[in-house]
């Protein structure tokens, strides 16, 4: 300790300021855990939960949240009168609190309960002053609660200052204040893209997982049903902490043992997928190198990140990789090559995803992971799900004996098993690419260049004389910073992976509810300590893939690989909220779907011009029915306007005439309705 | 362009040359609500059909024998509106109808004789009087922030120049530099007149000190105390003056940027800043190389949308930047970080309105008014039960005896008669402040002595109110207030408003206890010390002020299950007065319950069982026998 | 012109008018309660699509745009009459006896705090906190027009004077 050390003093010790933002971080620092429920350390500090206030000398009652270390404060956390506030703070909120607290999915790890405990509530004083609101069911990954909202807003911070989303915000005043999706709808119908990762920091059970056990202990239950269970790579470092184990025990055997007792009929693992995944993803990028096309390359493994790019990049979605995410992989592979080797009917083959991620459940019911409307993923549980199955089944995991994965499918690489982390995918991706690139066998398999914290790291290699440049992010307000960057043509980077929840899988929302950032620290540390004590740490070296390209998949890249391990984005920006209608006829007689655009740009050219004239002409000539015509914001063709879109095709320096004659070659010429995204397999490989 | 085209030298030379007839009509909204804007019309009208010169614009030079007619901000007697004044005699016409204009012209204008029938009637002595140099609502008030409001014509920028206007700013830009403008103001003790009383001097000091070369100043005009109004009628009558105080504040930072939030509920207010900032800018008041200083300064009227929380400084930094209006945690304080991050001060309107007047005259001047600790004037808005409402102005450390009985002339009843006996209490400080008792009269009216006995001046509202007055209900009238302008941020605020409404309702409506009592004190001491922001802060001061002085009040609502003033319909139990009742058997009719009976020309009876305590029968009697309700 | 056209054109034009109030604010964030304010004066309330086009044209969550409109007391999501009657409910009106007034209006309207609005969107009765105009009080306000020391019977008068108005 130098001399000019400066000092705070909390309940009569010393306590040295060594860099902290806030009087509430000298607090824990010195061991008091000041109880909260707005304050994140990630977040903006928001100072509206009143429960960390504290008495400063000479300053009176302040929140040690937002008040900045000075040296000398004197400061006081326990007197008489902050207990009371902050006991008539808790009171306050379960005088409108939903107390259904048994039932409720948060019940183990409630904040609230565990805060009202702490600061010593026997009894509500209050009188109750909630009026029910509805649940929010329209999300496949989340529930909304509101009546067990607290309004601390950390959701909403989460959302868009970690996330850069803003799918829910803070509505309405005074007492009626909530936490909204925009316009009150459901969680399902906006922007929201099930990253959970506000029920992840939600203290209460106002925004949870939406589970699956039911459906899945109903599957389990029929005899008539094969069910398998694959586990993310990340599961493994996360469920031992429902069951208080030791940090870095292995939990994986017991976790098969008990998946197991509960039914399954075999257990096997994503890593196998997540394997396949780096030698597609890999070669395809390679492909792409080599091209010199949509680069820079972005990783698809996570279903928060390419909906959100649906959403907010549609111009990005051919820079995506085309490859499924290693969930998928495995559910469309499984599906296809286990009916026939088992003799069973695809319809009676159950597959069961234990994933880190609420936004799996999300992605497992997308239309194109189906074959004739049955899923390749039939239901996603959570880590958190799974523990409580376990829990449910009466199960004590400390004491199952391990089992082992089944094979082939149990079997993983290290390459595979480091996706659940920030920066693995890029490595395992490397430890591919790097020997086919060089054509020589690795010195060493850790790139040590790509691991790490940060939400937006750069890495550049220099791979058998070619070099590399690779950025790794997680959150995505990084991702949304590095995609503007991509469409600005600013980026220089080769190849992006974006994982959308902080710290990448292990921090997923499916998770158990970290206790502080530590948690997140200890589980990355956990997975590349699995890297290490798998026998293998490259994914072509893993045989059973190997075998399954030799046996059925055929060539890496190819069209059965494609057909099964790949996929095509689509635009998702909302287009109906963008635009105005202006003439909309009966639905079922509409031949032709016009969007004029109306942005700044080109109504200088004449866009109200050509609108009024078409108008006129759809009306003169009896067509209100056949056409539906919207004014649209801005199509970004701004430098080509007036532009026109006419069934999805984007006309640029239209005239009326230009507009009038195209509108009559699409009436002639209808195109089904509505539009659905281009036939044919879509990822390039030409089929 | 050098400096302002307009000389203030030469113009205030050609206005006191002037000096001739004048007629001035009050435009405030009081008296535009009234039809003054009507009678100004038939002014024009009728006095060029009587041939007299009429002069509507302002002219530097002087208007001659020309009789110069244009309306005013506020004058203040807004009770008495359509106020006209007409100069040089100033006599003071009130509630001038359209239809009186053609008597003034022809009796007063062309014949030079007072129309005694449109004088003030002093309520008490019965006595006519001819202007406000008689009337008692004017002499004991001291207008200084207020003078020119109600005489310039607040739509002309020159008549504001004549009268010494931008004189003060340009003295801070060409004679001083921000340290000195600072010092001035620090040493003048000028305090907020936006509610808490924070040394002005020291806030400017505070973003003076700031190195960022961006700051802002912002001038806070989202006047949300209910029965508050000064902040509207300086706004509406003398605007130039507010911009010429943010100039200087301008000055004293070292900003080149400024705001005026205006409440939404002013459009007047909003119209009339409007047309003054582009009128400072077009007269080069406003812009680049101010007085030669080489500094700028630009201002934006922006009209708020309304939320009362925005007057608080960080809410309506936030309402500014386009976000909700919920505060943010002080620190930063926004003279260290306020607008888009920048250092910024907020002052409200008639702090602001103060500073011209100050760096004129010097701090020593300023001082000479007021007290030691709470030096200069204060404007209150006087409304209520009493004689006389209006906009006053009055040194700090005047009592409360003077304003409420001097100059407002005395409590009155329900009908509007004075009523010598019916002083009950004063709100003082809108929903947070507190209300006082009659045994405070001689209080001295100050930041200091009100916040001692748990009140504060906050933005100036002075709500009159009699012995009809149930204080549950008045604290109630404000809780309700808070709990519905509550952000909704943090919980002490947004739920303790709430649940102190309802033990308020559970007194009012006849389910209090001891506990009731006890529990609105311990909720309400919490949420004063714990809530984020200045409304939650104060949001229990009615309650915990009221509790204070008018416990009776409370202890007759909860353990007599009555409410004497009849206000609280749950306790009340009306009855009949049987000496004033005729037998007319309206009540009878009236009542929905059949809860009345009685013969015809016999006194009725009412059935308390029955009764569901609507008052329908209150309101049918014509002959007040009915009672208790 | 056609019957059919009118309504479109009608639509165009107000879009026009939108995009025009957005550039006027340089589609800028921060300028959203003046957008907000500028479209209540075009549209005379908030409709949802306009909104969800601010948002997308500001750059900004809808969810927070919607924030916005819904936290300030001047922002109408859902249409208002053509006459909106405001009663003030300030401290000096309060004490001078406003809200027999309210009632009043409400009884004669049918209306109620909840249902603010008749059928016929002729009127819409809402309270405000103060329109600093004590010295008139009560006070109530049609449209822009500004009425002092109101009783219950005259408001209910202005109420039939302006029905029998629109009626003719």
């Amino acid at each position: 300790m130098t001399m000019d050390q400066q000092f705070v003093t909390v309940e009569g010790r010393a306590i040295p300021i060594e860099g902290e933002r806030n009087l509430l971080e000298i607090i824990r620092k010195a061991g008091i855990e000041l109880p909260t429920f707005c304050y994140h350390s990630e977040l903006s500090v928001y100072g509206a939960c009143r429960l960390c206030l504290v008495e400063v000398a000479g300053r009176g009652v302040q929140g040690a949240c937002s008040t900045p270390p000075e040296p000398g404060l004197d400061i006081k956390v326990n007197t008489p009168q902050l207990r009371e506030i902050r006991k008539i703070a808790v009171e306050l909120l379960l005088a409108n609190h939903d107390l259904s607290c048994p039932s409720c999915f948060k019940s183990v790890d409630c904040k609230l309960m565990d805060v009202a405990r702490r600061v010593g509530v026997t009894s509500v004083r209050f009188k109750p002053v909630q009026e029910k609101a509805p649940l929010d069911f329209s999300s496949p990954s989340i529930i909304r609660d509101p009546n067990k909202c607290v309004l601390c807003g950390d959701c909403v911070r989460m959302c868009s200052e970690i996330q850069g989303i803003g799918a829910i915000g803070f509505a309405h005043r005074g007492h009626q204040t909530a936490v909204l999706p925009a316009f009150g709808k459901g969680l399902g119908e906006g922007e929201c893209v099930g990253c959970g990762q506000c029920a992840n920091v939600c203290p209460t059970g106002a925004l949870v997982p939406r589970s699956e056990m039911d459906e899945v202990l109903t599957a389990l239950a029929d005899p008539t049903k094969t069910v398998v269970a694959q586990v993310a790579p990340a599961v493994r470092v996360g469920l031992g902490e429902c069951f208080a184990s030791p940090a870095g025990d292995p939990v994986m055997g017991r976790m098969v043992a008990a998946l197991k007792r509960l039914g399954f009929d075999a257990v096997y693992d994503t890593t196998f997928a997540a394997d396949l995944t780096v030698i597609e993803e890999g070669q395809e990028f390679l492909t792409r190198a080599a091209a010199g096309e949509k680069l820079p390359q972005f990783t698809s493994c996570c279903p928060g990140w390419v909906q959100f790019a649906e959403q907010s990049f549609p111009e990005l979605l051919p820079n995506l990789s085309s490859c499924r995410s290693p969930q998928q992989m495995f559910g469309s592979l499984v599906k296809e090559m286990l009916p026939e080797k088992q003799g069973i009917a695809r319809k009676d083959l159950i597959v069961v995803s234990i994933m880190p991620c609420t936004a799996k459940k999300f992605e497992a019911r997308r239309p194109e992971f189906a074959v004739d409307g049955s899923p390749d993923v039939d239901f996603v549980l959570t880590t958190q799900e799974l523990a409580r199955m376990i829990d449910g089944a009466g199960l004590r995991f400390g004491s199952l004996e391990p089992e082992s994965l089944d094979m082939p499918f149990g079997f993983g690489t290290g390459a595979g098993v480091i996706f659940g982390a920030s920066g693995g995918v890029t490595e395992a991706v490397l430890r591919f690419a790097a020997e086919k690139i060089t054509g020589k066998p690795l010195a060493s398999v850790d790139f040590a260049e790509v691991r790490g914290e940060s939400g937006l790291r750069e890495a550049t290699l220099e791979v058998g004389g070619k070099t590399l440049r690779l950025a790794i992010v997680h959150g995505l307000a990084n991702a949304r910073a590095v995609a503007e960057q991509v469409v600005a043509g600013t980026s220089e980077y080769d190849l992006i992976e974006v994982m959308a929840c902080p710290g990448g899988c292990i921090g997923g929302a499916g998770q158990p509810v970290p206790k502080d950032l530590a948690d997140r620290k200890r589980r990355t540390k956990d997975l590349y300590q699995c890297d290490k004590t798998f026998p293998l740490h490259k994914a072509q070296d893993n045989m059973f893939v190997t075998e399954c390209y030799d046996k059925f998949l055929g060539d890496v890249g190819g069209h059965k690989a494609h057909a099964l391990l790949h996929t095509h984005y689509q635009s998702r920006r909302r287009v109906s909220d963008e635009t105005l209608v202006l003439l909309s006829g009966d639905p079922a007689q509409t031949k032709v779907r016009v969007r004029v655009c109306l942005g700044t740009s080109c109504h200088l050219r004449g866009a109200q011009d050509i609108l009024t004239g078409m108008l006129k002409h759809i009306v003169e000539n009896g067509l209100e029915n056949a056409v539906d015509v919207r004014a649209s914001f801005c199509f970004e063709q701004c430098a080509k306007g007036p532009t026109v879109e006419m069934d999805g095709e984007v006309m640029t320096r239209c005239t009326l005439e230009s507009v009038l004659s195209a509108l009559d070659a699409h009436l002639r010429n209808p195109l089904p309705q509505p539009t659905k995204p281009s036939a044919g397999c879509g990822c390039g490989c030409g089929k | 362009m050098e400096g302002p085209i307009l000389d203030p030298q030469h113009a205030a030379a050609a206005e006191a040359a002037s000096g001739g007839r004048r007629v001035i009509v009050c435009a405030g909204t009081g008296c535009v609500a009234n039809g003054s804007k009507k009678v100004l019309d038939a002014l024009e009208k009728h006095m060029g059909e009587a041939g007299l010169d009429v002069v509507l614009e302002f002219r530097p030079e002087g208007h001659g024998d020309g009789v110069r007619v244009s309306h005013s901000g506020c004058q203040g007697f807004c009770q008495m509106g359509p106020l006209v004044t007409i100069l040089p005699e100033n006599i003071l016409y009130t509630k001038v109808t359209a239809d009186d204009v053609a008597e003034i012209v022809t009796e007063t204008l062309v014949g030079g004789k007072v129309v005694e029938r449109l004088l003030y009637v002093e309520p008490r002595t019965k006595e006519k009087c001819l202007g406000p140099d008689q009337i008692p609502f004017y002499q004991r008030q001291t207008r200084t922030v207020l003078k020119e409001c109600g005489f310039i014509d607040p739509d002309d920028i020159r008549e504001y120049v004549a009268h010494g206007g931008y004189a003060a700013a340009r003295k801070a830009f060409a004679d001083m530099d921000a340290k000195g403008v600072c010092d001035v103001i620090s040493a003048s003790g000028l305090r907020g007149r936006g509610g808490g009383g924070f040394p002005t001097g020291r806030k400017w000091e505070a973003a003076r000190v700031q190195t960022n070369p961006k700051k802002y100043v912002i001038c806070n005009g989202d006047e949300g105390d209910p029965g508050a109004f000064m902040d509207r009628s300086l706004m509406e009558g003398n605007p130039h003056c507010v911009i010429e105080g943010m100039m200087i504040a301008a000055r004293g930072i070292g900003a080149d940027e400024g705001y005026i939030y205006v409440r939404a509920e002013y459009p007047l207010a909003v119209r009339r800043m409007r047309k003054a900032v582009a009128d400072a800018e077009a007269a080069g008041y406003l812009g680049d190389n101010l007085f030669g200083s080489g500094q700028s300064f630009r201002l934006e009227v922006m009209e708020g949308a309304g939320a009362f929380v925005c007057g608080e400084e960080t809410a309506l930094i936030a309402s500014i930047e386009g976000l909700r209006g919920m505060p943010s945690p002080k620190p930063p304080f926004p003279a260290q970080q306020g607008l888009w991050r920048k250092p910024t001060i907020i002052n409200n309107v008639e702090t602001l309105a103060q500073i011209p007047r100050i760096i004129s005259e010097g701090a020593a001047a300023y001082r000479s008014l007021g007290t030691e600790t709470s030096p200069g004037t204060k404007t209150f808005a006087l409304t209520g039960h009493v004689s006389n409402t209006g906009l006053i102005e009055v040194p700090f450390g005047a009592t409360l005896r003077e304003v409420v009985l001097n100059i407002g002339g005395g409590v009155t009843d329900d009908r509007g008669f004075i009523d010598e006996k019916g002083f009950k209490a004063v709100q003082i400080g809108g929903p947070s402040g507190g209300c006082l008792t009659p045994d405070l009269l001689d209080l001295p009216l100050d930041f200091d002595s009100l916040r001692s006995v748990g009140a504060m001046v906050g933005s100036g509202g002075l709500v009159v109110m009699n012995q009809k007055t149930c204080m549950v209900s008045v604290a109630r009238f404000f809780m309700e207030f808070t709990q519905r302008e509550s952000c909704g941020k943090c919980v002490l605020c947004r739920e303790g408003t709430k649940q102190l409404l309802a033990l308020l309702d559970d007194v009012i409506e006849g389910r209090g206890t001891a506990e009731t009592l006890s529990l609105l004190e311990t909720l309400g001491h919490a949420v004063q010390v714990g809530s984020l922001c200045g409304l939650g802060k104060t949001a229990p001061n009615p309650v915990l002020s009221t509790l204070k002085h008018f416990r009776k009040d409370y202890e007759e609502h909860v353990f007599e299950k009555r409410c004497s003033a009849g206000r609280c319909k749950a306790l009340a139990m009306p009855t009949i007065n049987a000496a004033r009742c005729k037998g007319c058997r309206l009540c009878v009719k009236a009542c929905p319950a059949g809860a009345i009976t009685g013969e015809k020309k016999q006194p009725h009876v009412i059935d308390e069982t029955l009764c569901i305590k609507c008052g329908a029968c209150a309101t049918a009697c014509k002959f007040g026998a009915v009672e208790g309700i | 012109m056609e019957p059919c056209l009118a309504p479109a054109l009608a639509e165009t034009a107000k879009f026009e008018k939108l995009c025009g109030i957005l550039d006027r604010y340089d589609r800028h964030p921060a300028r959203l309660v003046p957008i907000l304010q500028a479209l209540q004066e075009e549209y005379r309330y908030l409709p949802q699509e306009v909104l969800s086009y601010v948002a997308t044209s500001l750059r900004i969550p809808e969810a927070n745009v919607f924030g916005v409109a819904t936290f300030y007391a001047h922002f109408a999501l859902e249409p208002k009459g053509k006459y909106v009657v405001r009663l003030c409910d300030g401290t000096a009106c309060h004490v001078k006896q406003s809200i027999p007034i309210l009632e009043a209006l409400r009884a004669r309207l049918d209306l109620t705090e909840a249902k603010a609005t008749t059928p016929d969107m002729l009127f819409t009765v809402e309270t405000v906190a103060c329109l600093g105009a004590c010295g008139l009080a009560p006070v109530l306000v049609i449209n822009e027009d500004v009425y002092g020391q109101m009783t219950p019977e005259r408001a209910v008068d202005l109420i039939d004077a302006i029905r029998a108005k629109e009626l003719q």
